[in-house]
């Protein structure tokens, strides 16, 4: 589904992202660890090209997006993404941010797009707020929306970039249930994440990052119990207590 | 010992009113064609000045430096003189819609640019992941945002430009400065031409003025 064939970035003599090699199956949970710094984020944005590498190739669902003219806004309407700030529109209601990208730019109907949109809103548990304003909402409920969002395009893959690490602490769980119960469901998920629990409970495959380089690569036991490099044990004693 | 504003004087210029009246309607007129021109070079600059193109910036920053630091008057003779040197012989109503709305485009440009960059860039990220490219990025996330920051330094524009329309004076553009200095310099009667003058302007660009403030305390309301 997802495929990264020696991708680089640097910005400007900054290597960020060295020689990755990486390949995300279909339905496949992948949970992306590592200490601040480490590449993670450049990484998830470099699978729908927010970041384009410097060199290297990624493919995702068969489609060189990397390649000349490569249809990348098409490809992307097939990627949602959530983000750390959540970047809802704040000039429009809940239920326009989740109908503005599938009635213009995947011409759904109006109608069925506010269907499926209060669907997805009520999964998140906040079909009350449809007519709110972002600016009304609190964290937790604005990136329960940002996954709705999301959601209503019908995406093949879902990326979270860090989506729980801007939120106060008792928001957090409420985002992870939601994220949970999409991981049931046979969606791909790539989630960058310094949540130890959910990548324990959801991930079917743990990498952890650091320096612009892939660490560790394996199911979530492995990497929690038996980690094989030093950094990566290094890292975990500080973040396990 | 006769006063600038003896009552004579006004009663001339009352008699005269039509060429006063003729000169407001001609300002107006040059106002709102300039403005046209000066938003629609505005827009187009500003939102290549805020792209990601190096072209396109370098494009609007050059244009942007070029007219703001060149007096509004060096412009305006060129285009009278200086162009009809070329064959390109203008109207004089021309000369002031063209010089009055490039050289204001030039800051609106500017409003515009500042505007569109004051947006957080997630919004952008957020819009192209979904599938949005750049100019529906703009069009239906970008710029209804920067809207609401932008028009209270859009009004105040408006209202420099009406007043800038004055330079058509220099170019015998029959405007209502030119008609207040001609009719003035005739009979020597200044006194009341400029305060009527001075007045007729006020009551173009005040209303502007006010909903420059309105539109700011609004923004301000709902930032």
């Amino acid at each position: 589904m997802i495929k990264l064939e020696g991708v680089h970035k640097h910005f400007g003599h900054l290597q960020v992202l060295k020689e990755i090699d990486l390949q995300v199956a279909t339905g496949e949970k992948l949970v992306v660890i590592g200490p601040s710094g480490s590449g993670k984020s450049t990484l998830i944005r470099c699978i729908n090209l927010l970041e384009k590498p410097s060199y290297g190739r990624v493919i995702v669902d068969g489609v060189e997006i990397t390649a000349h003219k490569a249809p990348v806004h098409k490809v992307r309407q097939s990627i949602g993404m959530v983000f750390q700030q959540f970047n809802l529109y704040p000039h429009k209601t809940v239920l326009e941010n989740l109908t503005l990208a599938p009635t213009l730019i995947r011409k759904v109907s109006r109608e069925e797009a506010e269907s499926t949109g209060m669907r997805y809103l009520e999964r998140v548990g906040l079909k009350e707020k449809a007519g709110a304003y972002p600016s009304q909402l609190s964290g937790g409920q604005q990136q329960r929306v940002a996954i709705a969002r999301a959601l209503n395009m019908h995406p093949k893959i879902m990326l979270f970039d860090e989506p729980t690490s801007a939120l106060d602490p008792e928001m957090i769980k409420e985002v992870l249930d939601v994220m949970i119960d999409l991981a049931h469901e046979g969606i791909t998920m790539v989630v960058v994440t310094h949540e130890m629990s959910f990548a324990k409970e959801v991930g079917d495959r743990v990498i952890f990052m650091d320096e612009g380089v892939i660490l560790e690569d394996g199911p979530p036991e492995h990497f929690f119990n038996n980690p094989t490099q030093e950094r990566t044990k290094a890292f975990l004693s500080r973040i396990l207590r | 010992m006769v006063g600038p504003f003896a009552w004579f004087k006004w009663e001339a210029l009352l008699k005269d009113g039509n060429v006063f009246i003729e000169g407001f309607g001609i300002t107006a007129l040059v106002a709102v064609l300039a403005l046209g021109v000066a938003l629609a070079l505005g827009v187009i600059f500003g939102m290549l000045g805020a792209s990601h193109w190096k072209f396109a910036k370098r494009a609007s920053r050059c244009y942007v430096e070029f007219i703001q630091n060149t007096p509004l008057v060096i412009q305006v003779f060129f285009l009278y003189n200086g162009l009809p040197k070329i064959g390109i012989v203008l109207p004089v109503l021309w000369v002031g819609v063209i010089g009055v709305g490039v050289y204001h485009g030039a800051y609106i440009a500017e409003v515009i640019r500042a505007g569109i960059q004051a947006i957080p860039k997630g919004q952008r990220e957020a819009a192209l992941s979904q599938g949005f490219n750049y100019w529906e990025a703009m069009r239906y996330i970008i710029l209804p945002q920067a809207q609401r920051i932008v028009f209270p330094p859009l009004t105040n524009q408006a209202v420099f430009l009406i007043k800038n329309t004055s330079v058509m004076a220099m170019v015998a553009g029959g405007d209502l400065m030119y008609r207040a200095d001609s009719w003035s310099s005739g009979n020597i009667y200044y006194g009341p031409a400029y305060v009527v003058t001075g007045l007729l302007y006020f009551i173009l660009c005040f209303p502007l003025a006010q909903l420059a403030r309105h539109l700011e305390r609004r923004a301000e309301v709902s930032a």
